[in-house]
């Protein structure tokens, strides 16, 4: 810009970077927090005196985690569905999505898998037929359950099946004319050209499996088979507050461990950390992917 | 170009995503039976008793319905209008960022909190909203009361709107980011030779080139009437709420599978399946309409 700034425009410029950095603080201060709490000691978490910094800096609450079978098993869960339903959501997906990216003259059938598609996008049963569903295939407790009872991830088929309509077909008809047929084209061409569309969806898939509770709550009967979700949701039991006074409930609160809770917490939250930068890298691309161009 | 033996192979790439789509979400849905049987596990869903519309009329009887149904759309379109609002008003704030070195480290941090799910973050709100919090040892400093502000019903939609838009509203300004940047700069040079102020450049320019934007924003957002998310207010209620915070999903939860009501509870969501259903679909024939906005 060429013009020299008005005063009043120049506190805007400060007013505007003060605020914007006070809303990132916002965004980040609770996650520090939680980090905090699991390295102070536990009185200093009780008495309500970590805000910001550690108080009676330990690492006491990492060490017990280690020795805490529940947690390393319901983190082992996890790391499974994780990997297992991320090849099969992503395997599925692609397959699904490139034959629908097809012209109508090319599949005819197209238009009926797609409104089938759309359909279950857009209705589902309910909460209580798919769980009585799931019991009927015996998928509760086991790792599988988890991994199949989401279903086929239609928004993402979508988003694969746009991405894989939008790329050049030049390449393609060359690789036909030369006698490939279309599993080919698919593996050599499609696949190699969409590794940024694949980069998103294996990202939202994997994170979909490692945040999911409700699945792990619903089709485990016992504790031994949560994910970690779901340990970390059940982890401070249920209590009626209605008939607590706040005495009662903060005795309460006083015998948890808060920072052995807080470090529980702050491990179930790594995985998403540490591939954040690669959700950042994708992600703004899975937004736009989701739509057509004109 | 048509091709038998290439129809042949994209059938085939099609089995087992479709395989896993019937059995996952069509068969469930035959088991929408439920909501017009006197359901009992023994019977089974072939010979429960039929009752017909029996269930949708008791649910209406219910006091609790209503109430939990007003729950869920106040809630719900609070979330709208704010994840509308707010991220707008980031992304243009963003926008006017006059030290540019600063852009990405924002935006990297607003984006976090939204892919941490709801589990770990309503652990978290809640240790920070509880007695030992840093919020209530804040106030102690000014000799306030300390206030218990998931367990009062007067606090808690304010507090579930609020910590829903604090979650989402980095992930939702990037489309308004993405429209900013598609606004042609030679707009803003020719309204700087012409003495435009800052505002007026916003006003005149800025809003105009997103408009489109945002009524496509507000239209999709239309079939979430009935969705005032299960997994935050799962996770962060509690039963002295209940009279202003339970919603329909989580009824559901509670009347279905911790009460076994599983006709009735059947009904309830596919009542609210089928309303969604219709207002999704509205918004995106809208959109479709108005924006040329396709999904497919």
């Amino acid at each position: 810009m060429i013009e020299n700034k008005s005063l009043g425009s120049k506190i805007f410029d400060v007013c505007n970077v003060i605020v914007l950095i006070l809303i990132s603080l916002v965004c980040i201060v609770p996650l520090w927090y939680i980090l905090m709490v699991s390295v102070s000691s536990k009185e200093a978490v009780n008495a309500g005196l970590v805000t910001f910094w550690p108080v009676g800096f330990n690492l006491l609450s990492y060490q017990k985690i280690l020795g805490e079978t529940a947690f390393l098993k319901s983190f082992w869960i996890s790391l499974q569905r994780v990997v297992l339903g991320g090849a099969l959501g992503v395997g599925c997906t692609l397959l699904v999505a490139y034959p629908l990216s097809r012209s109508n003259s090319q599949f005819p059938k197209r238009n009926i898998f797609m409104w089938i598609l759309i359909f279950c996008m857009l209705f589902n049963g309910g909460t209580i037929p798919w769980y009585m569903t799931m019991r009927s295939y015996h998928l509760t407790d086991n790792v599988w359950g988890l991994v199949l009872s989401g279903g086929l991830p239609v928004f993402n088929v979508i988003m694969a099946m746009n991405f894989f309509r939008n790329l050049p077909s030049e390449l393609e008809e060359v690789a036909y004319v030369d006698g490939a047929d279309p599993w080919t084209s698919f593996i050599k061409i499609n696949i190699p050209l969409a590794k940024p569309m694949i980069a998103t969806i294996t990202l939202l898939t994997i994170v979909g499996h490692w945040n999911d509770f409700f699945q792990g709550l619903v089709l485990s009967t016992k504790q031994s088979n949560y994910p970690l979700q779901t340990y970390i949701q059940q982890m401070v039991v249920t209590q009626n507050y209605s008939t607590m006074t706040v005495e009662q409930i903060k005795e309460m609160v006083q015998l948890n461990n808060q920072s052995l809770d807080a470090a529980k917490i702050f491990i179930a939250m790594v995985p998403i950390l540490m591939i954040y930068p690669f959700l950042q890298k994708y992600f703004v691309k899975g937004i736009t992917l989701g739509s057509v161009k004109g | 170009m048509f091709n038998k033996k290439f129809l042949k192979q994209y059938y085939f790439m099609l089995i087992p995503g479709f395989i896993w789509l019937a059995l996952v979400s069509i068969v469930p849905m035959f088991g929408i039976i439920m909501a017009f049987q006197n359901y009992n596990p023994i019977d089974g869903i072939l010979k429960s008793q039929f009752v017909g519309l029996e269930n949708f009329r008791y649910m209406f009887q219910i006091s609790d319905t209503k109430q939990v149904l007003i729950n869920t759309v106040i809630i719900a379109v609070g979330k709208m209008i704010g994840n509308l609002i707010v991220p707008l008003i980031f992304a243009l704030l963003l926008n006017e960022l006059c030290i540019k070195k600063l852009f990405r480290p924002i935006q990297t941090i607003v984006y976090l909190p939204y892919f941490i799910s709801w589990v770990i973050l309503a652990k978290i709100i809640l240790n920070i909203f509880g007695y030992t919090g840093p919020i209530n040892a804040f106030m102690q400093h000014f000799n306030l009361e300390p206030v218990n502000f998931f367990g009062r019903p007067d606090l808690f939609r304010p507090l579930v709107i609020g910590t829903d838009i604090w979650k989402g509203f980095g992930y939702n300004a990037v489309i308004y980011l993405a429209a900013l940047l598609g606004i042609d700069p030679t707009l803003y040079e020719a309204a700087a030779v012409d003495g435009a102020g800052r505002f007026s450049r916003l006003w005149h320019i800025t809003l105009p080139g997103i408009k489109t934007t945002i009524a496509l924003l507000a239209i999709l957002s239309l079939g979430n009437v009935l969705n005032a998310g299960f997994d935050q207010i799962f996770n962060l209620y509690n039963p002295l709420v209940y009279s202003t915070g339970d919603v329909l999903d989580t009824w559901v939860y509670r009347a279905g599978l911790v009460e076994l009501q599983f006709s009735l509870a059947t009904a309830v969501g596919l009542l609210k399946s089928v309303v969604s259903m219709i207002l999704i679909a509205l918004g995106y024939w809208l959109a479709d309409k108005f924006a040329g906005y396709k999904i497919f």
